[in-house]
């Protein structure tokens, strides 16, 4: 189907990009347009106007400050898979962004444009809560950070103002002992995930976190010493996914089940 | 008796495109879909739509040398960027090894897919040559074909994988 008829403007800079996105709240920011594209196809999306942010440099640079690796928003899921960016996660970032769809959709979809597309079968929507990234907001009223895992607030829902665009996502190094799982369950290469385990084991950091996502609603954050040992009891493991909070499915409690299984035997292995 | 039809405004716009080399001006709305500007505009009719919402990848093209889909952005964000459709891979040695590959494989039955499948076939070879069978269907299910069942399709890549690379020692 055809998109509905729509104005597009394209800016140069964050500035730009935030005075033409005042101009008119129902105006929306495009990244690489490779979920949005297709919701404006399938006219699930009407936007009047698309504030075009591909042509702001200093959105795809990509560094390391410090203990993080700063990613900007515009960096796209290739760049990461091919090792164009520093890698501060021992791989976990780059295989993440490896799984993504299809080659030709990661060489021009973006880190930020996921997140902010906030689908929760999305990758980075589970692996950055994972790896306790930090989203850079920046808006009217300045910038402002939302760790990862609360950006997605429910499902297509971000945690951005009218106004605001997700410049940086900051991503705290792994330290040498650090170990990482991320497994996902898809009936089809590259669709979106029926659903996402993934967890991260950071001794020296003191970080036990495990994640549950591909949910209706925001990813659920489990963490705190220990928790791996306990899981490795399929009884525990089954009161995990059993319990009313976690609102899980029939389907979701045995296929997270499956997975979660497969990342704690990933992740208890060395301990 | 003649009634008047009633056509919403339209509105326009001037897009530069650079395809296979050479300089397009287009006169097109800004959600005409570059895989729109590239047929009904530059009369580039290599270029398949399928499913036009970045599944089926019958419409991907090489921009900037890498491929992407060509159904799921407005034209006018390609201003700038270098396009390469399956019209100008017809004297390319890599492609045309690809096709003859295809033929001798029966990696095609319709050819709806085709062009697509030639794009991303390229790109696997020449970004991954030592792919195995499991990598090379891992990488090609960004393009469906509705008549192969696939098989012929990975004989084409894993063939010419294995002869491109000699060959250009």
């Amino acid at each position: 189907m055809k998109a509905v008829a729509y104005e597009l403007e394209r800016v140069s800079s964050v500035n730009e990009a935030l005075s033409a996105l005042a101009r008119d709240e129902f105006y929306k920011a495009i990244a690489g347009g490779q979920s949005l594209g297709a919701m404006l196809n399938l006219r699930l999306a009407q936007p009047e106007c698309l504030i075009d942010l591909d042509a702001i440099a200093e959105l795809r640079a990509a560094t390391v400050h410090g203990d993080e690796l700063v990613l900007g928003s515009m960096t796209t899921h290739a760049a990461i898979e091919d090792g164009k960016v520093p890698d501060v996660t021992h791989g976990m970032l780059a295989h993440v962004a490896h799984g993504i769809a299809y080659r030709a959709v990661r060489n021009r979809g973006t880190v930020g444009g996921s997140l902010c597309h906030a689908d929760p079968a999305a990758d980075w929507v589970s692996a950055m809560a994972a790896m306790g990234a930090t989203c850079e907001v920046v808006g009217p009223q300045g910038s402002r950070r939302v760790p990862a895992e609360q950006f997605v607030r429910s499902a297509f829902e971000p945690d951005l103002n009218p106004g605001e665009i997700l410049v940086q996502v900051r991503v705290p190094r792994l330290s040498a002992q650090a170990r990482w799982s991320y497994r996902k369950h898809c009936r089809k290469t590259g669709e979106f995930a029926l659903a996402i385990v993934t967890g991260v084991v950071d001794p020296d950091r003191g970080i036990e976190r495990l994640v549950l996502g591909a949910l209706d609603g925001p990813v659920k954050v489990h963490s705190g010493p220990g928790l791996y040992a306990r899981l490795a009891d399929p009884a525990e493991r089954r009161a995990l996914l059993s319990d009313p909070e976690s609102g899980l499915s029939y389907e979701r409690r045995a296929w997270h089940g499956d997975l979660l299984a497969s990342v704690v035997a990933d992740l208890g292995a060395k301990q | 008796m003649t009634v008047p039809l009633d056509f919403p405004e339209v509105n326009e716009v001037d897009v530069a495109l650079t395809v296979n080399g050479a300089r397009y001006r287009v006169h097109c709305e800004p959600r005409t879909h570059l895989a729109d500007a590239l047929r009904e505009h530059c009369g580039l009719t290599g270029t398949h739509i399928g499913c036009e919402h970045g599944v089926c990848g019958a419409c991907t093209v090489e921009v900037d040398g890498a491929p992407q889909r060509s159904c799921l952005q407005s034209a006018v964000r390609f201003e700038g960027k270098q396009v390469t459709t399956v019209e100008a891979l017809n004297d390319d040695p890599l492609t045309a090894e690809l096709r003859a590959a295809f033929s001798a494989h029966h990696a095609l039955q319709c050819g709806y897919c085709t062009p697509g499948m030639l794009i991303t076939a390229r790109d696997i070879v020449r970004r991954l040559p030592h792919a195995d069978e499991a990598r090379v269907r891992d990488e090609l299910a960004g393009n469906l074909c509705r008549c192969t069942g696939y098989q012929g399709i990975v004989d084409a890549v894993m063939y010419v994988l294995s002869t491109h690379h000699k060959r250009e020692q």
